[in-house]
């Protein structure tokens, strides 16, 4: 397992919140390889640093997402996969749903 | 709430740490996919459901859409109306459990031009929107929201129909229905030729730049998002009553969701609706007489429909409002729903608490007594919360209001609504006694131009007109009833020793102005 060094996740984007990343729905990513498994507290950060185009605090508030974006792992409500403590696995999809009245 | 030891200690202290292996709470054999709430997960089996069968139940429960009646769906684009719609769909089909059985139709406002869009965005918007409609088979009217500044006047007169008891007629209709209809049942694809002329009046029309820039004017004259938000509002509804009205309908269907609703109870309350809660919150809301606005979505939580969406493929199309990409605390309802929601995430009942408080309120005194129909607000036509005696809180927050203002401003009594027949209240208030009186002697020259505005809306309106640096703008259709409203009354203030009663909404007179 450690072998595997990289992680390819799809994260996609919708109900708004992919105008904060200039529009863009679909995002291919490779994660850089570290000695831990990445957990989707780490991937926020990441997504924070990376991706995001403007107004962070629309998207991540502290270490979580923003209240009323919903996270699906691989289609299932992350709130059954442990939340922030999810350990990534290699080719997940990840999807942000922000379901605020604006986006 | 008061129940929150008990209930929410557990569930705090230990976050849900079950594995993706978790089993769906109601077959107990797929695995599930959401949570819906704590303790109760589901498959996307099951939650498909449990969706449809709520959208039907609330239907079902309410009765108060008839069979075959035209029914109008007002779709924003957005999550919660594209739901609705895509539950109407499914309902009409022919295998459908429980067959919804009326007729619908779709409206889409297209608002670009409070976003200063373009009008190649905006026809971008409204042919995404209209391949959407399209592939539903439904008629549809797509409409710029310039076209309210064409409205007639009578949108805000709300039209009163002589009904019987509700619940006989709805058995009626039923029958009536069963019997006629079994050969040619409802069916919207019947009326393709009706839709295809429809379409055709419909096209992204031709807005004339200028009506695109007086509205633009009006909004710039609007200080702040909440007075804009709320604004928008109250133009969007003239806008989809009189859009049903002309086109026949006698239904509004809107896809306001709980947690929506949650949100904008709260909201109310702090913009001072508070006596108009309980219409603007209710699964139906008859203000407008003869279009009875329903709220279908009321059941479902943001996060089951956009699940659900996404689930099952249901198309939306992102539209940016005036909120989108704002602070939090940019406007009272944007710092409202970014409160309920993120209490939500800690207080998972947050919103269904919210929403179950809102369905025990109740109006005080509905009056369908025509003649003497209490007056009501010239934006939100609800009934007027200000006529009230002197020792209510709305007349103590005018006196504290004006109190507080003598050292600054001595013409803030021009604020009372007895003193304003002075002078228009459009007249701003900052200015000194000279100008009000000037101003009163050219408004008799004048005429009509201006009135006393804010004695004709609600608490909650008039904190909208006064956030405004000017009402010059706003639609003809609301200055001309304006106008109208303030000449009737005056004219009952005239006669008013030659009445018989002291009640001085006699029918007589209402007939001869």
């Amino acid at each position: 397992l450690a072998a595997a060094a990289l992680w390819d996740v799809l994260g996609i984007l919708l109900g708004g919140a992919e105008l904060l990343f200039d529009g863009v729905k679909e995002h291919h990513v490779t994660l850089p390889s570290q000695s831990e498994p990445w957990n989707m507290k780490q991937l926020l950060v990441w997504i924070g640093q990376n991706l995001l185009k403007e107004r962070p605090e629309l998207f991540v508030q502290g270490d979580d997402v923003r209240p009323g974006i919903l996270v699906l792992i691989n289609d299932a409500d992350w709130e059954l996969m442990g939340q922030l403590d999810y350990e990534l696995q290699d080719k997940d999809n990840v999807v942000f749903i922000s379901t605020l009245h604006g986006g | 709430m008061c129940q929150v030891d008990e209930e929410y200690n557990g569930l705090l202290e230990s976050p849900v740490a079950s594995s993706a292996t978790k089993k769906c709470n109601k077959c107990k054999e797929t695995t599930a996919a959401l949570v819906l709430k704590p303790g109760e997960s589901l498959c996307r089996g099951c939650f498909k459901e449990h969706f449809v069968h709520k959208f039907r139940a609330m239907l079902g429960k309410n009765r108060i859409i008839f069979p075959g009646e035209k029914v109008l769906l007002a779709v924003s684009g957005g999550s919660s109306s594209c739901a609705m719609l895509n539950q109407v769909q499914e309902g009409l089909g022919q295998n459908a459990h429980k067959k919804l059985r009326f007729k619908p139709g779709i409206v889409y406002i297209d608002e670009g031009c409070l976003l200063g869009q373009s009008t190649e965005k905006r026809q971008k918007t409204m042919a995404q929107i209209n391949s959407l409609f399209k592939m539903t088979g439904f008629p549809h009217h797509i409409i710029p929201l310039e076209m309210v500044l064409n409205l007639p006047p009578s949108v805000l007169e709300p039209v009163h129909l002589a009904t019987d008891d509700p619940a006989g007629s709805y058995k009626e209709a039923v029958d009536h229905f069963m019997q006629s209809s079994p050969v040619h049942s409802v069916d919207p694809r019947v009326d393709r030729s009706e839709l295809s002329a429809l379409t055709d009046a419909t096209n992204p029309q031709l807005i004339a730049e200028a009506q695109t820039q007086t509205l633009q004017e009006l909004f710039s004259r609007v200080k702040t998002l909440t007075a804009k938000e709320d604004l928008l509002h109250t133009l969007r509804r003239h806008l989809l009553v009189s859009t049903a009205r002309t086109e026949g309908y006698s239904k509004l269907m809107l896809g306001e969701n709980c947690t929506r609703l949650a949100v904008k109870l709260l909201a109310n309350i702090a913009l001072g609706r508070g006596a108009q809660l309980a219409v603007d919150t209710a699964f139906c809301d008859p203000r407008y007489g003869d279009i009875v606005a329903v709220k279908p979505m009321r059941d479902y939580t943001a996060k089951e429909i956009s699940l659900y969406n996404y689930m099952w493929n249901v198309p939306y199309v992102f539209i940016p409002s005036l909120e989108t990409k704002t602070a939090d605390k940019s406007s009272i309802q944007r710092l409202t729903e970014s409160f309920v929601v993120k209490l939500q995430v800690d207080f998972p009942s947050t919103v269904s608490t919210i929403y179950r408080t809102g369905e025990k309120l109740q109006t005080a005194s509905v009056t369908e007594d025509i003649e003497r129909a209490p007056l009501k607000c010239l934006f939100c036509m609800c009934t007027l919360d200000t006529a009230l005696g002197e020792t209510s809180a709305f007349q103590a927050t005018l006196i504290s209001e004006q109190l507080s203002n003598v050292g600054t401003t001595p013409m803030q009594a021009s604020l009372r609504p007895d003193t304003q027949t002075k002078c228009g209240a459009p007249c701003d208030q900052q200015d000194g006694e000279e100008h009000c009186q000037a101003q009163a002697v050219c408004c008799s020259h004048k005429g009509g131009d201006s009135m006393n505005l804010e004695s004709l809306l609600c608490y909650s309106c008039q904190q909208t007109v006064k956030d405004m640096t000017s009402v010059e703008f706003l639609p003809q259709y609301i200055m001309s009833e304006a106008q109208r409203r303030n000449r009737r009354s005056q004219i009952r203030h005239e006669i008013s020793e030659f009445l018989l009663t002291e009640d001085g909404d006699s029918p007589s007179i209402k007939a001869d102005s």
